[in-house]
């Protein structure tokens, strides 16, 4: 009896370098678009051709959370909200590392929305990428300071009614020097974002429109997490460089999506280094190099 | 294949093709690359899955161009597509 070894050996998923293979299938579900956009960061850094040991993917609590555990990169999975300032630990000492923050709308806005303003504020070098998928979803769909005005949730049974961010204004006006805007279906312009934020030295920030099937779309009736994908290639708008004030989210309104900031400022250790030269002159010794590369 | 403009190279074009790979035991049937394949190579079978799903399966997989969108937009990594070279068309006028 011959059996060839290759016969033996399972077909490989060509993503399958950059995930924890012991872990998948992952534990989203069906139609859930969080998987989609997971494959937009893979092939992001996969195009860039870095050096994935000197890559780290930080993540806080919810559905989107599970990013850092299932990517295979050195990862960590924060307590609730606190991904920014771990990944700010992280970058301030070893500025040489490519940080990525990968979490929900749910993590990042609320319980980590100082976080968030602050971090832009002092133009760390970090790449966040932010699903918004309108709603608590691990948690059991709780209203979210994103969901829209007149969406249902478990907590909004009869709609919404508070007013939701508008996430490229606020990372803009707290001082993001790049801020984009796509959803899971616009996979490939997905990747090209990811990829310009990882690469721009200061304070990134990418928000993902992504399908929630098991709390959003059942609670609101908008079907399956297909259908929000159509629902998005129907209604999304390209407006690159558009009025952040005009390109907030309605309840199944159009949604504008595009690249709307890149611009240059010095980085927060750009600053640090101006500002210890200032102070003390010759004697100053600069931490971390320019943008962060030593 | 009718064209609004014939690109000026067109003899020297390809039109490239995939081999598809479907790890049926790791869809979740959700239908994504089904609906976006742009060649409409794909369809969800009435086969099942040790979890119940339907998984797709190509119904006319000389159509694929190897686009790789079932790829990038399959949340499972369930699909994925390999181009074969040697299998390339020419551009028919
Ligand atoms: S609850 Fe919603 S966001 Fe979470 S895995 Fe399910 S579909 Fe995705
Ligand atoms: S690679 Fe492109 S053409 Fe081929 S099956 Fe996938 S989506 Fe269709
Ligand atoms: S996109 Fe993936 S999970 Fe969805 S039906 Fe196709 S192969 Fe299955």
């Amino acid at each position: 009896m011959s059996v060839k070894v290759e016969e033996l050996v399972r077909e490989e998923h060509p993503m399958e370098k950059l995930l924890r293979m012991d872990r998948i299938p992952h534990i989203w579900c069906p139609t859930c678009g969080l998987g989609t956009t997971v494959t937009a960061l893979a092939a992001a850094l996969e195009q860039l051709e870095l050096d994935l040991d000197n890559v780290a993917v930080v993540s806080g609590i919810g559905c989107t959370g599970r990013v850092a555990g299932y990517m295979k990169l050195d990862s960590f999975h924060t307590t609730h909200g606190r991904a920014i300032p771990f990944a700010l630990g992280l970058h301030i000492a070893r500025p040489d590392l490519k940080v990525i923050v990968f979490s929900g709308d749910g993590d990042l806005i609320s319980i980590g929305g100082n976080h968030l303003i602050h971090t832009a504020r002092r133009n760390v070098d970090l790449t966040v990428i932010c699903v918004n998928n309108f709603i608590y979803a691990m948690t059991g769909g709780q209203v979210a300071p994103t969901t829209p005005i007149t969406a249902r949730s478990a907590t909004s049974p009869y709609g919404n009614y508070e007013h939701p961010f508008n996430l490229p204004l606020l990372a803009a006006s707290s001082g993001a020097v790049y801020v984009a805007r796509w959803t899971a279906l616009h996979v490939r312009r997905l990747t090209t974002a990811i990829k310009e934020a990882i690469t721009k030295p200061g304070f990134s920030f990418v928000e993902v429109i992504a399908p929630c099937s098991t709390l959003y779309a059942r609670l609101n009736k908008l079907g399956s997490g297909l259908d929000l994908m159509k629902f998005y290639h129907d209604n999304s708008v390209i407006r690159h460089g558009a009025d952040l004030k005009e390109v907030d989210i309605d309840y199944q309104s159009k949604i504008a999506v595009g690249k709307f900031i890149d611009i240059e400022k010095p980085t927060y250790i750009d600053c640090m280094n101006e500002g210890g030269k200032r102070a003390f002159g010759d004697k100053y010794k600069p931490y971390g190099g320019g943008n962060g590369g030593n | 294949m009718e064209y609004w403009r014939t690109p000026l190279d067109i003899d020297k074009l390809k039109i490239p093709r995939g081999e598809l790979h479907i790890i049926k035991e790791r869809c979740k049937g959700c239908g994504f690359c089904v609906e976006y394949c742009p060649k409409g190579v794909l369809k969800l079978s009435e086969e099942f899955n040790s979890k119940g799903y339907h998984p797709p399966e190509a119904i006319n997989p000389d159509e694929c161009v190897n686009c790789d969108l079932c790829e990038m937009l399959c949340p499972d990594f369930a699909i994925y597509c390999v181009r074969i070279e040697a299998d390339e068309k020419e551009v028919a006028n």
